[in-house]
């Protein structure tokens, strides 16, 4: 434990909070457009209403494509300064100043930020695109896209903010809009509630976000970054950072559906494709990594906040993979592989300064080729009349030929194939895992062994997915309508980003990886990232995790492409059934918080019908209008009210005069 | 004692009180002398007058209070310093913008209040007082003598004043809760009962004020702050007299213990009537508690912690957990303000300066979405449409009293959009989210309280208005995303042709008759008649009162700083 400390005060402080400067003129300036364009065509979108359903959706792609020429034009901007000033921070304005209290509303342009904006709008703009022929048939299109444009300003603010707090307005903004899509088919009961309980385990992550916010207040005065994270000593005791680094956590783990707030995203999936692709799956459920990683100093002086974060990721990292070998519907199988591989992002952000790097290069590349899996289970689906049960696909390879090839390159970049994307990012999480910690040998063998495992459970699932889907018989069920199923090939609009995203499943992990290209751009944040050694040698580890994936990949084609798959579930065994249900989550939540919960509601019912109201009060309103009874319930009542304001009194002189004495 | 000095009356420190007061007799006279035809108008143009006629002459006043600190006048009874002003400037404005609302009628020439008040309900009387259009004027001077009690409150300087205050500003307030036009029964109850218990509570303030004036042997606030500083043999005497002051003041405030009155006076009061109550008898009272914690029972701070701190923790839980189970929007509403109270008794116990600007602050933002909701309230109505049978006189559909049951509100954001967006605006700044003048008044009062060192009040705050987002979020997804209710026993299958059918037309009465022809087609429903929801159609002026609501809770949300900066520049007490 004591390695990362050491190691945390040992890197020249200035190399981890480095003096940003601030901008006042130059091509940066023009770094709000980012997040004012795509909050225009939203207002525009929503205020125009029906007058706008014609060109609305051509306005929201518009909107985030130009956010997107804009983040270019900042990026080729920043390659053009040195390492050593790419820290920029646009000063909008001053934000609230409240006597001890003064927050300016800025924006900071890094290369960890400059990332992420890169991929929301990228990415963001490949799914508006998709989701204009995929949306066609919706009467509500034109509000879809308002609240698409929506969610990518709310994701711009919360990685360009400067300041914990104007992070935290992003935070609200992005939770809202996936709120709003997650229900937009609200006239459905089951998605209505998926909505609901995505917003209710998201709230219990605010809260840990507004208790950190509240913490770092008292502690440095302030919340933005430029002081909460210059890493001075002395102003924090490592109790109080370990505090501030667990309740960020809580956030991280709402946010990113990491244990034990995980059970959301699953039912989340209730949602239109285009939005498990963009907010589930890419951009999103991963604010929780960029909020941890961005709170590097923090966390490197708080060991114990660490460990728990690894423990979080272990044990989600494990979860999902278990889940998702079980789950019969493609969408809640992504679901559960995306919170699986966000549990590694999460672990590889708690080993730190050694992970950090490696967590947002597996994101970046899991943005590509988890949105191009969804996309293309998007396209399964509209070809397939809207079914999602594996079960009933089959042999689809020869009906769908572009959705199987871009199918394909994100399959394989995500178990970890050499030379695609997720081989590169994923290995070196691995590699982290396995450096050893100083004082307790035992973690770099527990969580490297984790994530080894898990890349083989990973590889099994998604082969199995892929497997079940494109190759094998043809299981298809009728049409809802009583036809026969035809499986065609998507529009044009929906396959181009498909092929774009699958163009990034193949190279970019290979391209960010050579040289330490991506390790180095990130530098002028997360500061050196010195190498360690694994406690294996790396070519081991490697060979080992590609056996493993193999093994996984083999069972999978044995079981499900080359025997029969039962259209009707078998029953399984004990842990199969589990994973079915998610592993019992929702009864644990039930049980830890709805039950208590309802419980504390119905006796309060209870209390306010009997003790405050009494039980005739329901009866009572209708009498009172029909005349009659009122007078004999009136005195009743004040008398009751006098009584408990008296008795009130008496127990607070009491508790004054016992205080006193 | 002394011999007796004649105090020097400085008349225009005083001039915001006398302007109301003055304009109060007046309007009693006028009730007297003008002709019923424009009473109404004089009444109106006359109270109107007087309030900004206040609010200018606070803001005459404020430059020489913000150079000498403030000033004493009548020898001590009534001290005009920098709170005092604050105070009296967002009384008089609330109260201005409550006025509009209380003065509105709806198009067919109904407000807010009964025809005649003194006519039994039911009877014949009442109902020929109806059909001859006959109006209670008297409601404007009630009001004025209501404000200007408020505005002496905060402002008194010795007990009895405080006292007197107390019950100018009570009995008129008494009066008009027991006023309403619809539900006139539940509206005398509820009279009835503030009536009795602020009695109860006068009571006990007066014995409060007695026991400190014998421990203190005055009524001055610094005399009295001076002899506790002296160490004597009554503490005792002194605590319990402490504490019954306080609980007078915690009545007024709502909170619990004392709260229990104020659920159901929210929901008999006339609504406009409510929203003036909730919005300015409690910035009146919290300015009160404000200046006797912070300059009379400062030498008490420790052992009257506790009280406060049990009172403040009480009043955020129940307030809270008690309006997530409510039916009722007005109750829901008066559950809500009481948990309000909670939160600005936080800023209280810090005991600072932040602590003085941050309830100054939190008063006028709270206040001014507080009449711009129960604004609303009173324009979301019942219309009954008679189905099938002869043609009725009055046609096929009549406007009824306010639609306050939850289930009512559903699908409002899809008839009346603005409308429902306003009201949503108003939530969420209740609910403290970021960009509204509730999340700015929030932040201030539990940085306050973090400042001063009451951390675990913050937190129960911070936690409290969490799980409070659940219900003002759940009214926002009701009018937004929830169809309208139909018939009580309908199938959600049947929804698509009963919603046609019951769904409240945009258009208000001209659709009255197609809806009518529409359910005339349904077998089921022959003569009954449906109550379904609508929004009024007023005269206007509480449609502007809304509006300035809406915009003042945008404005102070995105910039509260020159606000507070402002409070900040003038909040010391005058010891």
């Amino acid at each position: 434990m004591h390695t990362l400390t050491t190691l945390a005060a040992s890197l020249p402080s200035d190399s981890f909070a480095p003096a940003s400067e601030t901008v006042r003129a130059g091509v940066l300036l023009v770094a709000p457009l980012l997040v004012g364009l795509p909050l225009l065509s939203a207002a525009v979108l929503l205020l125009a209403g029906r007058r706008s359903d014609r060109w609305g959706h051509w306005l929201g792609v518009l909107a985030s494509a130009a956010s997107f020429v804009v983040a270019a034009v900042v990026f080729v901007a920043m390659l053009q300064r040195s390492a050593d000033s790419r820290v920029i921070d646009v000063t909008l304005g001053t934000w609230i100043d409240a006597g001890a209290f003064q927050l300016d509303a800025g924006m900071r342009l890094d290369p960890l930020s400059l990332t992420f904006v890169l991929l929301v709008t990228f990415v963001g703009t490949l799914i508006h695109i998709y989701a204009v022929a995929y949306m066609d048939h919706d009467a509500d299109r034109r509000r879809f896209f308002a609240y698409l444009n929506l969610f990518v300003a709310a994701m711009l603010i919360l990685v360009l903010a400067d300041s914990y707090l104007l992070l935290f307005v992003g935070w609200e903004g992005v939770g809202l809009a996936s709120y709003l899509l997650i229900g937009f088919w609200n006239y459905n009961t089951e998605y209505a509630v998926a909505a609901k309980k995505a917003f209710v385990a998201n709230r219990i992550g605010d809260l840990g976000l507004i208790i950190a916010l509240g913490i770092m207040f008292a502690t440095f005065g302030a919340v933005d970054f430029g002081t909460v994270l210059s890493g001075e000593d002395g102003i924090a005791s490592e109790a109080t950072l370990t505090a501030i680094g667990l309740m960020l956590l809580l956030a991280a783990c709402g946010k990113s559906a990491q244990f034990p707030l995980q059970s959301w995203l699953g039912d989340a999936m209730a949602g239109p494709t285009p939005v498990s692709a963009l907010i589930h799956a890419a951009t999103m459920v991963t604010a929780g990594v960029y909020l941890i990683v961005r709170s590097a100093p923090l966390f490197d002086a708080a060991p114990t906040a660490q460990l728990v974060v690894v423990i979080v990721g272990a044990i989600t990292l494990l979860f999902g993979a278990i889940v998702g070998c079980a789950k019969d519907d493609i969408k809640k199988a992504l679901a559960a592989s995306t919170m699986s591989q966000i549990g590694y992002m999460i672990l590889a952000a708690g080993l730190g300064p050694v992970g950090y790097a490696f967590a947002i290069f597996h994101l970046l590349t899991h943005g590509f080729f988890k949105a191009g899996l969804f996309l293309g289970a998007g396209s399964v689906m509209h070809g397939m009349d809207d079914q999602v049960n594996m079960r009933r696909f089959g042999g689809l390879a020869r009906y769908m030929t572009i959705t199987w090839l871009t199918f394909m390159a994100g399959w394989l970049a995500i178990i970890g194939i050499p030379p695609f994307s997720g081989f590169f990012s994923k290995d070196k999480i691995i590699e982290a895992a396995f450096v050893p910690v100083d004082g307790a040998p035992w973690r770099a063998w527990v969580f490297g062994s984790i994530t080894m495992l898990a890349a083989g459970i990973t590889a099994f699932y998604m082969s199995r997915l892929f497997f079940m889907t494109f190759e094998g018989e043809r299981r298809w069920s009728a049409k809802r309508d009583g036809s026969a199923q035809h499986p065609h090939e998507s529009p044009k609009t929906m396959t181009w980003p498909m092929i774009v995203l699958a163009v990034g499943s193949v190279g970019l992990g290979f391209f960010l990886n050579s040289g330490g290209r991506f390790v180095e751009w990130l530098e002028p944040v997360l500061g050196d990232t010195e190498h360690h050694e694994p406690v294996l040698p790396i070519w081991v580890l490697t060979v080992l995790t590609l056996a493993l994936v193999l093994l996984g990949v083999v069972i999978a084609w044995r079981r499900y492409a080359v025997s029969q798959v039962p259209v009707v579930p078998p029953v399984g065994t004990a842990l199969t059934r589990a994973a079915r249900v998610d592993l019992y989550q929702d009864e644990v939540n039930d049980i830890a918080l709805v039950e208590p919960g309802q419980a504390l509601t119905r006796s309060l019912v209870y209390a306010d019908r009997t003790v405050i109201d009494g039980t005739v009060t329901g009866v009572g309103l209708s009498t009172v209008l029909l005349g009659g009874w009122v007078r004999r319930l009136q005195t009743g009542y004040v008398r009751s009210y006098a009584a408990s304001m008296l008795l009130g009194l008496v127990v607070l002189v009491v508790v004054v005069l016992l205080v006193q004495s | 004692m002394t011999e007796f000095i004649a105090p020097t009356v400085d008349w225009a420190a005083l001039s915001p009180v006398v302007i109301v007061l003055l304009a109060a007799v007046v309007g009693v006279l006028v009730e007297a002398f003008v002709p019923a035809r424009v009473r109404r108008t004089v009444q109106l143009a006359l109270a109107v007058v007087a309030l900004a006629g206040a609010i200018i002459a606070v803001a005459a006043l404020w430059s020489g209070v913000e150079e000498t600190g403030g000033t004493v006048v009548l020898g001590g009874s009534l001290l005009v310093d920098g709170p005092t002003l604050v105070l009296q400037a967002t009384i008089a404005l609330l109260a201005l913008i409550s006025l509009l609302i209380i003065a509105d009628r709806t198009e067919t020439g109904e407000d807010a209040f009964a025809p005649n008040a003194a006519a039994v309900p039911g009877s014949d009387y009442e109902e020929l007082a109806r059909r001859k259009g006959v109006q209670q004027t008297e409601i404007y001077p009630l009001v004025l003598f209501a404000t200007g009690g408020m505005l002496i409150f905060p402002a008194a300087g010795d007990l009895l004043t405080l006292f007197v205050a107390l019950e100018v500003l009570s009995l008129p307030l008494y009066l008009l809760t027991g006023m309403a036009r619809r539900r006139r029964l539940l509206s005398q109850e509820a009279s009835m009962k503030y009536f009795l218990l602020g009695a109860f509570s006068s009571a006990l303030l007066l014995f409060g004020i007695a026991l400190v004036y014998g421990y203190s042997g005055s009524l001055r606030y610094s005399e009295i702050a001076e002899a506790t500083q002296v160490p004597g043999g009554l503490d005792s005497l002194l605590l319990v007299g402490s504490v019954l002051l306080l609980s007078g003041l915690l009545f007024k405030v709502g909170a619990v213990p004392f709260h229990t009155w104020t659920p159901d006076v929210y929901q008999g009061a006339p609504t406009p009537i409510t929203g003036f109550m909730a919005a300015c008898t409690k910035a009146a009272a919290f300015g009160a508690l404000l200046r006797i914690v912070y300059t009379m029972l400062p030498g008490l701070a420790w052992d009257l912690g506790v009280v406060l701190w049990t009172v403040a923790i009480l009043t955020m839980v129940v307030g809270t957990v008690a309006a997530l189970v409510q039916t009722d929007m007005k109750r829901v509403l008066g559950y809500s303000s009481i948990a309000h109270a909670g939160f600005i008794l936080t800023g209280i116990i810090a005991l600072n300066e932040a602590g003085i600007v941050a309830v100054l602050f939190y008063l006028f933002v709270y206040g001014a979405a507080t009449v711009g909701a129960f604004g609303i309230v009173w324009l979301v109505r019942e219309r009954a449409v008679r189905h099938g049978g002869p043609e009725g006189t009055h046609g096929h559909s009549s406007i009824l009293g306010e639609a306050t049951h939850l289930s009512q509100w559903a699908g409002l954001g899809r008839t009346h959009p603005l409308l429902a967006l306003t009201f949503a605006l108003f939530l969420l700044s209740f609910a403290g989210i970021p960009l509204t003048a509730g999340f700015a008044g929030k932040f201030s009062v539990f940085s306050a309280a973090v400042e001063g060192g009451a951390w675990p009040l913050a937190l129960i705050g911070v936690l409290a208005s969490s799980a409070a987002v659940f219900f003002y979020v759940r009214i926002i997804v009701l009018m937004f995303f929830t169809e309208p209710a139909g018939e009580p026993d309908g199938e959600p299958a049947a929804a698509p042709s009963g919603v046609t059918a019951l769904a409240p037309s945009a258009e208000g009465f001209a659709l009255a008759g197609d809806a009518a022809v529409s359910v005339q087609a349904e077998p089921v429903v022959q003569t009954r008649s449906t109550v379904t929801t609508t929004v009024v159609g007023t005269e206007g002026f509480a449609v502007v009162a809304i509006t300035v609501c809406a915009l003042l809770t945008i404005v102070l949300g995105v910039f509260p700083s020159p606000v507070l900066d402002l409070i900040a520049s003038v909040a010391t007490f005058l010891p």
